[in-house]
């Protein structure tokens, strides 16, 4: 798989650490092998909208990736109510479902970005490094051999 | 069944499927159905609501589902593994069905998406006069995929929505 420059946190450079939410463990699977590409790391992961609330609570992650067609609690409900408690969390909803007024709905309820699937790593780095921001460094990529 | 609600998701799963098997996909067979369906391997199910209500069904061949499974997660070889093949199944069901909704939302209709159930039955889901299914056989080198569509207007929904 290709590699990105790592995404690291511009106050501490660590890597930048990711909640991924999504109901399918595959999925999850997928976007995981995809940050760690990014240099990120998993700080948690969730299955449906209330755990991802409760694992958000727990970990401060600093970019949370959700799906939005979900069991219990979707994820532009979850969105919501993690941006009430943190307006500072970094929600980019990542779902099969991308039409407007679903991408609408989610950014009025405090999600910054969507990227519609199938996930296109390329496209995904671009979007998480610009909802990061002013938060984020580049590291370069290792030089083979050195 | 109205053409017009099933075209959308044929083109959705022939952009999918020639993406995430990476291969040539050609449909193989066509038909209506109006008897139960007879799962032939791996199925899920989703279930649409709204002004247009129905479900379809995605029943796909192991070897199909362990190659998506190599494309989506970029691994050259997987193992056979059953829970690898339930996951992907329901991961392409989810990628058509989100393809597909996403173009009918766009010509103004409205609907919820819900999450896809495995379907472990080897019969069900009679059809009927106003939600026969289309099923559409998409043969690849890798394995066959069944999609499974029925799908109809919500005739009070449709009515309320004429009325205001």
């Amino acid at each position: 798989m290709e590699l990105f420059p790592a995404l690291l946190r511009k106050n501490d450079r660590q890597p930048v650490r990711y909640l991924v939410v999504d109901d399918s463990v595959f999925a999850r699977k997928n976007l995981a092998r995809i940050i760690e590409s990014y240099g990120g790391v998993l700080a948690a992961e969730a299955g449906d909208g209330c755990t991802a609330i409760k694992e958000y609570d727990r970990t401060g992650a600093d970019i949370v990736l959700m799906d939005i067609t979900m069991p219990q609690m979707e994820g532009i409900e979850a969105a919501e109510r993690i941006v009430r408690q943190h307006p500072d969390a970094r929600v980019i909803m990542v779902s099969s479902v991308g039409y407007q007024e679903n991408i609408v709905a989610a950014l009025q309820k405090g999600a910054r970005h969507f990227v519609q699937k199938p996930v296109k790593p390329e496209l995904l780095y671009e979007v998480i490094k610009y909802v990061l921001g002013d938060a984020a460094v580049t590291a370069p990529l290792p030089q083979p051999g050195v | 069944m109205r053409m017009e609600l099933i075209q959308p998701f044929i083109n959705a799963a022939d952009a999918v499927l020639s993406e995430t098997l990476a291969c040539p996909v050609a449909v193989s067979d066509i038909s209506m159905d109006e008897e139960a369906y007879q799962r032939r391997a791996t199925a899920v199910q989703i279930e649409i609501t709204g002004d247009i209500e129905g479900r379809v069904i995605f029943d796909v061949e192991d070897g199909a589902a362990m190659k998506v499974a190599c494309t989506i997660s970029g691994s050259p070889e997987l193992d056979h593994d059953p829970q690898i093949i339930r996951e992907t199944v329901a991961e392409l069901a989810n990628l058509v069905i989100g393809n597909a909704v996403t173009t009918l939302n766009d010509q103004g209709f409205r609907f919820k998406v819900h999450p896809p159930i495995a379907h472990a039955a080897e019969h069900g889901f009679h059809g009927s006069e106003d939600t026969e299914a289309l099923v559409m056989d998409f043969a690849s080198t890798s394995g066959s995929v069944v999609m499974n569509v029925a799908m109809r207007y919500n005739r009070r929904r449709r009515a309320d929505a004429v009325k205001h």
